[in-house]
Parts: structure tokens; C-alpha cells; sequence
């Protein structure tokens, strides 16, 4: 049934945010921009597919054929036919389904979708990086060896930190990484005892998923007022036994976009109790050149390349996650590491490091994402980096600061001092009780060319907002313009609200419908 | 530069909006004793014109299959990548987004991954699959844990002819579990002997692991292996597949895989020094609300309109958190649509193509080396696809520098960690993809007669 309503509604272009549209774009011109009309489904690439069709020939082959058993041969790859120019448009019509950084403002809390500079593109495009294979002789790629030792340095450093293992896939991938360390080195103490760790209600869900991994127990440790409780901390350490705890998973600042202050304190409690501290370094971005985790009482954390060091996204990947340890868990980091002998007078991988809990992933690592990452921070240089954390700081901050009126933050409250590092969450209750759910207003978000923000984490009901640094104040303003509508949309009960998006390439999904009978793959039969 | 667009009379305009002096104020929660003091020990910043040439000049440094003809396999393969690739993966709207939460504004990243999911079933020949796990060795690791998790069983069979990686990132992920896993080694013809299989397995053994193409680059016997796994009820059979050898030999499911996984990369992923690359994932539907990572599936909007969201999440760490069926997040999406692009510019006709040409091209090479004097196939009753070893009458080690100075990447050696030190120190893992030309070929068999053929009698 269609709503009278959406027809009602003005419809936005979806596309307004980027360079196509005047400079000067407001909300102002966005609402009143034409309708376009319904947009066509876009075919799958197999019901385009025309039988004869080619986008691409070999070249005939040069050498004489060997016989091919039959019974070694199958039935073969059962794709779509297709020429150049039409899977090219294909492609072309998938892109302009889809929202990203490049296109419009992306403030997805806890993923910090900033820009990706295209410098890094480039670098990790070359030749001499993408043309090497991982089982080459060192001799052969000493540029790359040299280039990952030195990002192996820079992580040390701005973790405050002794060694670096760059090779996690992603930050899960990182966290089951240093998890596995800690408790080998527990192992190798004869402590082997210690199989809980403990993480806040408020934690991304890989921390308890990537324990559970490792066969450790999750102890969940209640927060107050956004912040780890301590003194429920201490209660769950006494209750479970300090000789139990391998170590406490903390996010940094936090997954409520705070920086728990009480962190020294928290890591001496650890401490105390022989177990260690875990961070989960997807907030980096905030503290970049202000404060570094080993200084602040951590022993072990990973870090998110697609997030804090600008590598991109890609519809989901690939990330990297490398971690960073004290002295006293490095024995036990992945093999090989990227190190430089000085017998031999060149970097190496060295799979000499008996202590090593051994491999966790092909290979050595995300070597092109690391590639990217090496020239971030090579062009922000120590005072760019540190830049880098105060403008997102304050571009957080100066979106809480104007929307918190109509937005509740409970725990940004500018009278009190409070302020936000560089994400906030606001939980818009007022908003909430004029009947619309927080889905509504995600959705119309998308309306107004913008894409939603992260929604029910840490908290139900809560969106949490991420600007980011690189973000122009003329685009902050254009969201708070688009969020002060949105609420005067809901004040008004406006019916729009519940039908959004309008145009979007599709209206709102039915997503139960697609988890009670799940069809995840194109057959003909449909 | 760190791309930064605040002007200084905005930061001041946005500093009077909060309400705060300076920036330091909005840090007011670090405590002074926890800040960093002064800046960071790091190289200063370099401009875009500098950044340009110390990266050139890193990687001139290095030298690779783009300089030489590259003979290397062992798990990554050097194989033809359309330039289409490259075009549709670099466009931002792919490369600048994030996961597809919100499907109405992701309706392309989910289409992809749809027409990706669809095409890796057809690959493995199996109901369906994910969009993507980190790489090819966690794949293996996460589908032994599927199995343990569906059949609740304590052991995992994995023939020792499963790329050392996978069998050491298996190693690493039960340790700590109440699992074992176990080693099959193979038989004189380098390949899994399927009755010693059957004896090794047990009313506790959760699946049986068989990579094919092997490690060696030998075919073995999936549908009697996995037989073998089917004697004891409820047992998976859990099938290493090559992507681009799905185009021409037997696929995991016609040969009686439940599970199938693979390392994506030569769909269209450069060597790029082993990573990023992508795993692959794909299993019989009975499996689907324990398989690990992502899933896009369909649905219609409001309008009855066709569209695609992400699904079955509450597999997913963001709801079950512990017990979740991965802990896995950020996947590899980018990856999986290089490959969905690989496989549409290819299409069924060109990825036959590259398969045949890959298998003529690597027995042209390996009948041609084997008849030089002193040099055997290792295992020359045992069908292989695009790569074999070779015993050769000098180390390998020696060999691979000195084809270096010719123009050939050689190599690995197997005897070395990387491999898994398995072989011994004369064997050397040979490697043709269609992209070698019958010209490098001959020179490199050239190259061997002349610098290590010995002399047939004196
Ligand atoms: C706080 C937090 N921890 C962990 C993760 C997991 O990181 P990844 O997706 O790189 O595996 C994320 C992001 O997705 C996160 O926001």
C-alpha cells in the first residue's frame, strides 16, 4: 500500500551532497530540488546475460595441448555473458545506487569515514608494490620490507608501545591476535588459569566474539554514566577472582564517544590483579599525537587502518588491524616479522621466534592497505597527526553543541564541562515521543543526501555521530540544517517521516522477510 | 597535509558555538599526566611531490612479475587482470563506502555482493556463499569451526597437501579449543590415499579437509575423500578449491563437498606481496544460519520493488557477540568485487580459457623440464593443474637466485618456514599461468638445461 503521503513529500536528489550540485548547497535548495521520479531496478548481471557475449579474449594459445582426462573435468563456471560496454554500465548504474564518502557526508559513528586521500591509491598501485610475490626472496624486495619495518616504527611510536605486529586482517582479526598473545604468554607464565576477560556492556561485539574465539570467558563489567564503573570492576575482579582475569577489553576513548579519565586508575586495578589491559584502538582518532595508550597503563591494543589512517573502506574492506604489545608479550606476536638484521645488513622476515603462537592469516599481512597507511602518516607528519585529532574533536563537539537542543546527548552537557571527544551520541527522546523511531529518522536522513549514522550502539535508541576531521564546517552545517528539519518535520507529524526514504534508489526494505527465507544467491528459477 | 578543510577563522567560529577558549579545553578529560608531552617521534610531513618520489623510489627497489616472467604459484598467482578491474573498483562510490547497514542507501555495494555470493556458489558448485572472509587460510579455519559447531565433534582431518598456511592458521585457531587436529600425510604419489583417510576417521571427527589443486599442484581425489568423510553420518566434507581451476576440472560439489572454501586472489587480485586478498566461502544451504561473515540477501522494498539488505544477522557478532558464529566485521569488499568483476569480464568462456591455457601451459613446461638431464617431476604419475614440483640436481635455493639475474621468479623453495618446510632441499614448485608465453617457457627451460642439465654419459 503507498502512502498518499510520500507523494506528497519533495524528493530530494540523493546525489546533492556532491560536487554536481552548486557550491553553494544548503537544505534550503536540497528540499526544493525536482523529483526525479522512480528509478528503475537495475537488472542482475545474469538476467543481462546474452549468450556469444564477450568483454574480454585471450590470446590464442602457443604451446601444444595435453590431453585432459574426462574424468578430471567438470561442469564449469555457470556465468553471465556479457559485453564491455554494457557490464560497464552496469557498473556505472550499481555506483550511482550507492552512497559513500566521496559522495556524501558518511557520519557513521565508530568507523571515522574520513577522506581517503588519493595519493595513497596511487602508491599502493605501483607496479613495484602490486607486482611482488609473497614468497620472493628478501633480496628482491627490500623497498617494501623497508617500508613496512618503518610503518612497524610509527606505530610503535604513536601507540607509545614496543612492538607492532602489522599483520591482522582487520580490527577483529587484531583482537583475536593480541587475545591469542596474552594468553600464551599467561601459558608460558603458568598461569593458564587465567581465561576471562572482562569488557564493558558498552563494547563493540568482536571484543566477545573474538574471546569466545580464543576459548576465554567473557565477563561483561556494567558502565555508569558512559564510563567504565570502577568500583563494579573491582566487585567483578574480587567476585571471579583476580587469579582468573587474563585481561580487560577497553574501548579509549569509548564507544559513547567519551575519554574515560579514570584509565590510569583502571589499569592499576588491573594490574594489581596480574591481568592486563586490552584497548580497542577503532577511536584512535582522537587521541592521535595528544596521548598514547601505552603511556595511559595498556599493554596490548589494535589499531584500525580504515579507520584512523585514512585507508578506505571499500563497501567493507579490506581493513588492516595491527597491533601493538609491551616488551614482555612481544616473544609471542605472529611469525614472520618484518625486522632488520644486522647480521645480513637488510630487512627480513624472521619465523625465528620460538615463542610465537604461530600463524593467523596467509601470508604476512594487508601489504596494500599498510602501503596506504605508511603514506597517511608519512604526509601528516607528528603535528599533522596531532591535528587530525583536535579538528575531530572539534567538529564533534561543534555538531553536539548545536543540535543537543533538539537532540539529546546525555552524556555531552556543555554547562557542565562535559564535552565529547571525536564522536557523541545523542538519544532523541522528545523527538522519539512524537511517535517516530529512530529507523524514521535515519531513513530521512538519506533524503536529504546524507547517510544515516551508526543506530542502538552502545545504547538503544541512540545514534552516534562520527564527523570526522576532514569534513568542511559548510558540511556540518548542512547536516545540522538537515537534522533541524527533520525535527521540524516530527514536530509537525509530518507523515513523511515514516515513509522515508522517498528517493532512494528503493523505499524501505522488508529485512524480516529476507531473514525468514533467506534467498542469497540468483537462480533461474526465480 | 592531512587533508584538513577548518580555515582558522571557522575553528574560531566553531570554538565560540561550543563555548570553549581552545581546543585543549574539549581534552579535558585526559588527564595532564596521561598526555603526551611533546610531539610525536615521526618523520615530519612530506608534501604529494616528495610522498610521489620516495615512493617511486621504494619501489624500484623492489623487483617482481613486473619485471621479471613469474614462475611462482604456491597460493598466489600471477594470473590476467582486465583493466575493466581496476576502473569500476577504483570508482568512489565502491572505494568510499562501508558496509552496507543501510540498504536503501547501498543498494549497489548489495547487488554486487548478491551477483558475487551467486557466482562463488556456481564456482563451488554448492547452494550458496558469503561475501567474503579475510583470506584463504582463515576461511579454512572458520570452516572447520562451522563443522565443530554443527556436528559438535572434537576432531578436524586435514590432509598435510592443504597449503601450509591454512594448516597453520588451523593450528593457531583450535588451539586453544577443546579440538584436535589432525594431520593426514600423504602417499608416495603426493596426494591423500582415501582408504588411509577412512581408517583415520571416527565417530568424533567433524570434517575431513582436502585441498585441490593441492599444495604441490596435484589433483586429488575429492569424490573418494569425501566418500570416505560420508561413512561416518553427519561428517563434513570440506573442499580447498582454486577459483580459476573451478573453469575447467571437477568443482567441490560435484564431488560431494558440504563446504567449500578458497583463496580468491587470482579473481583479479594482484600478488601485491600476499595481501589483501579474500576468502572465499560456500556451502550446502543446511549450513547457512551457522556460516560465518556476511550475507546479502534479497527482498523487496515497500513498493514490492526488487532489492537486496544484508541478512540472517543475528549469526553476526554486533547481535550474538560471544556466541556468535565469527567474530569477523570488517570483511573483504572491495576484493570480492574485483572478483565479481573478474568473473563478468571473463564470463563462463573466458575463465575455461584461462583454466585450459594454465594447464597446457604448466605440462608444456613440466614435459619440457623433465627432459632435461638431472631434473624429474617429483611425482610424474600424479595429475596436476597449473604448477608441479621438481626435483632438480642443484639446491632450490641456488637455483631461484640465479634465475633471478635471467629474468625468471622462481621458487619457493619447500623447505623453508614460508612453505611449511616440507620438502627437501632439491625440490622446487613450478608454476604456469596462460599469462606465459611459450617464448618464456622455452628460455627458462633453456636456462635450466644450460646451467644445471648434467651431461647424459661421459
Ligand atoms: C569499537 C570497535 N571495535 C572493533 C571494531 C571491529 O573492527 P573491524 O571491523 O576492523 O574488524 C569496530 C568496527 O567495526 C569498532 O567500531
Amino acid at each position: 500500500m503507498k502512502s498518499t503521503h510520500a507523494d506528497a513529500l519533495t524528493r530530494p536528489e540523493i546525489h546533492t551532497m556532491g560536487t554536481d550540485k552548486d557550491a553553494n548547497v544548503t537544505t534550503e535548495n536540497i528540499v526544493t530540488a525536482t523529483p526525479r521520479g522512480d528509478r528503475p531496478v537495475e537488472p542482475l548481471v545474469f538476467e543481462k546475460s546474452i549468450p556469444g557475449q564477450r568483454a574480454v579474449t585471450l590470446p590464442p594459445l602457443d604451446v601444444p595441448e595435453t590431453a585432459l582426462p574426462s574424468e578430471i573435468v567438470g561442469g564449469g563456471f555457470p556465468g553471465a555473458e556479457i559485453g564491455q560496454l554494457d557490464l560497464m554500465r552496469h557498473y556505472t548504474h550499481l555506483a550511482q545506487r550507492n552512497f559513500s564518502v566521496d559522495g556524501q557526508f558518511y557520519p557513521l559513528g565508530s568507523c571515522t569515514m574520513k577522506y581517503n586521500p588519493r595519493i595513497n591509491e596511487w602508491a599502493a598501485s605501483l607496479p613495484g608494490f602490486t607486482g611482488l610475490h609473497p614468497l620472493q626472496a628478501e633480496t628482491e624486495t627490500q623497498g617494501l620490507l623497508r617500508l613496512l619495518f618503518e610503518l612497524r616504527g610509527f606505530l610503535e611510536e604513536i601507540a607509545g608501545l614496543d612492538e607492532v605486529c602489522l599483520q591482522p586482517a582487520a580490527g577483529a582479526h587484531g583482537e583475536y591476535t593480541a587475545l591469542k598473545v596474552i594468553r600464551a604468554f599467561y601459558h608460558d607464565h603458568g598461569q593458564s588459569q587465567r581465561n576471562k576477560v572482562l569488557a564493558p556492556d558498552t563494547a563493540h561485539g568482536t571484543n566477545p566474539a573474538s574471546c569466545a574465539m580464543c576459548g576465554a570467558n567473557v565477563i561483561t563489567v556494567p558502565s555508569a554514566s558512559g564510563y567504565t564503573d570502577v568500583d563494579a570492576l573491582k566487585e567483578v575482579i574480587d567476585r571471579e577472582g583476580a587469579d582468573t582475569i587474563a585481561a580487560f577489553m577497553i574501548t579509549n576513548p569509548n564507544t559513547a564517544g567519551l575519554f574515560d579519565s579514570k584509565i590510569t586508575e583502571i589499569a592499576g586495578i588491573m594490574h594489581e590483579a596480574g591481568g592486563m589491559v586490552y584497548l580497542d584502538g577503532a577511536n584512535m582518532n582522537a587521541i592521535l599525537g595528544k596521548a598514547r595508550p601505552g603511556d595511559f597503563g595498556v599493554d596490548a591494543m589494535h589499531y584500525n587502518t580504515h579507520k584512523t589512517f585514512s585507508t578506505p573502506h571499500g563497501c567493507g574492506g579490506p581493513g588492516s588491524g595491527p597491533i601493538a604489545v609491551t616488551t614482555k608479550l612481544a616473544p609471542y606476536l605472529p611469525v614472520p616479522q618484518v625486522e632488520y638484521d644486522d647480521v645480513r645488513s637488510m630487512f627480513s622476515l624472521n619465523y625465528n621466534r620460538p615463542k610465537s603462537i604461530g600463524k593467523v592469516r596467509s601470508f604476512f599481512g594487508q601489504i596494500g592497505v599498510l602501503i596506504r597507511c605508511w603514506a597517511y602518516i608519512r604526509s601528516c607528519g607528528p603535528d599533522g597527526l596531532r591535528d587530525v585529532a583536535e579538528m575531530s574533536v572539534l567538529n564533534a563537539n561543534y555538531l553536539a553543541s548545536q543540535l543537543h537542543a533538539r537532540y539529546e546527548t546525555p552524556y555531552f552537557e556543555p554547562g557542565k564541562g562535559k564535552w565529547c571527544a571525536h564522536e557523541f551520541i545523542t538519544v532523541p527522546k522528545s523527538l522519539l515521543a512524537h511517535g517516530v523511531t529512530l529507523l524514521d529518522i535515519a531513513k530521512r536522513l538519506i533524503d536529504y543526501g546524507i547517510h544515516p549514522p551508526t543506530m542502538h550502539w552502545p545504547v538503544h535508541d541512540c545514534l552516534m555521530v562520527e564527523p570526522t576531521e576532514t569534513e568542511s564546517k559548510r558540511t556540518l552545517d548542512t547536516f545540522i540544517d538537515a537534522m533541524s528539519r527533520i525535527a521540524d518535520e516530527i514536530e509537525s507529524h509530518d507523515d513523511a517521516m515514516h515513509d522515508a526514504p522517498a528517493d532512494a534508489p528503493v523505499r524501505r526494505l522488508d529485512e524480516v522477510a529476507a531473514s525468514r527465507k533467506p534467498r542469497l544467491t540468483f537462480t533461474d528459477s526465480q | 597535509m592531512n587533508y584538513t578543510q577548518i580555515t582558522p577563522l571557522e575553528r574560531e567560529e566553531m570554538l565560540e558555538a561550543i563555548g570553549v577558549a581552545g581546543v585543549d579545553e574539549l581534552f579535558s578529560s585526559i588527564h595532564p599526566d596521561d598526555r603526551l608531552a611533546g610531539p610525536l617521534n615521526l618523520p615530519p610531513a612530506a608534501s604529494e611531490l616528495e610522498l610521489q618520489n620516495e615512493l617511486n623510489a621504494l619501489a624500484e627497489e623492489n623487483s617482481g612479475a613486473h619485471t621479471h616472467a613469474c614462475f611462482m604459484g604456491a597460493g598466489s598467482y600471477d594470473h590476467f587482470i582486465p583493466t575493466l578491474i581496476d576502473q569500476v573498483v577504483g570508482r568512489g562510490e565502491f572505494l568510499t563506502a562501508y558496509t552496507p547497514y543501510q540498504a536503501e542507501a547501498s543498494q549497489g555495494a548489495l547487488q554486487a555482493f548478491f551477483e558475487f555470493q551467486t557466482q562463488v556458489a556456481g564456482l563451488a558448485a554448492l547452494d550458496v556463499a558469503n561475501a567474503s572472509l579475510y583470506d584463504g587460510a582463515t576461511a579454512v579455519a572458520e570452516a572447520a569451526m562451522l563443522a565443530v559447531n554443527v556436528n559438535g565433534r572434537r576432531r578436524v582431518l586435514v590432509a598435510s597437501t592443504v597449503h601450509p598456511d591454512s594448516r597453520a592458521v588451523l593450528r593457531t585457531y583450535f588451539e586453544e579449543l577443546p579440538v584436535t587436529v589432525v594431520e593426514i600425510p600423504a602417499g608416495p604419489d603426493g596426494i591423500i590415499d582415501p582408504e588411509a583417510l577412512a581408517q583415520a576417521i571416527d565417530n568424533d571427527t567433524a570434517c575431513v579437509i582436502v585441498q585441490s589443486p593441492n599444495f604441490h599442484g596435484l589433483i586429488e581425489d575429492w569424490n573418494a575423500c569425501f566418500e570416505a568423510a560420508h561413512s561416518i553420518p553427519k561428517t563434513l566434507g570440506i573442499a580447498v578449491f582454486n577459483p580459476i581451476a573451478c573453469g575447467l576440472l571437477n568443482r567441490p560439489g560435484e564431488c560431494g563437498a558440504d563446504v567449500a572454501v578458497a583463496e580468491g586472489q587470482p579473481l583479479g587480485t594482484p600478488l601485491q606481496f600476499g595481501g589483501p586478498y579474500l576468502g572465499l566461502f560456500a556451502a550446502k544451504n543446511a549450513f547457512v544460519r551457522k556460516m560465518p561473515g556476511r550475507l546479502v540477501g534479497e527482498t523487496v522494498d515497500t513498493d514490492g520493488r526488487r532489492a537486496f539488505c544484508l541478512t540472517l544477522q543475528t549469526r553476526e557478532q554486533h547481535i550474538r557477540r560471544e556466541k556468535a558464529t565469527s567474530n569477523i566485521c570488517t570483511n573483504q569488499g572491495l576484493l570480492a568485487l574485483r572478483a565479481t568483476v573478474f568473473l563478468n569480464t571473463l564470463g563462463p568462456q573466458g575463465l575455461a580459457e584461462m583454466a585450459e591455457q594454465s594447464y597446457h601451459k604448466a605440462h608444456y613446461l613440466a614435459t619440457r623440464i623433465a627432459e632435461i638431464t638431472g631434473f624429474a617431476l617429483k611425482y610424474p604419475d600424479t595429475r596436476f593443474f597449473n604448477e608441479f614440483v621438481v626435483t632438480c640436481p642443484a639446491p632450490a635455493a641456488a637455483i631461484i637466485e640465479a634465475a633471478v639475474h635471467e629474468g625468471f621468479l622462481l621458487g619457493p623453495p619447500l623447505d623453508t618456514p614460508a612453505t611449511g618446510a616440507q620438502g627437501s632441499p632439491n625440490d622446487l614448485l613450478i608454476c604456469a599461468t596462460e599469462k606465459r608465453s611459450r617464448a618464456e617457457l622455452d628460455s627458462l627451460v633453456e636456462f635450466l638445461a644450460r646451467e644445471y642439465g648434467l651431461q647424459t654419459s661421459d
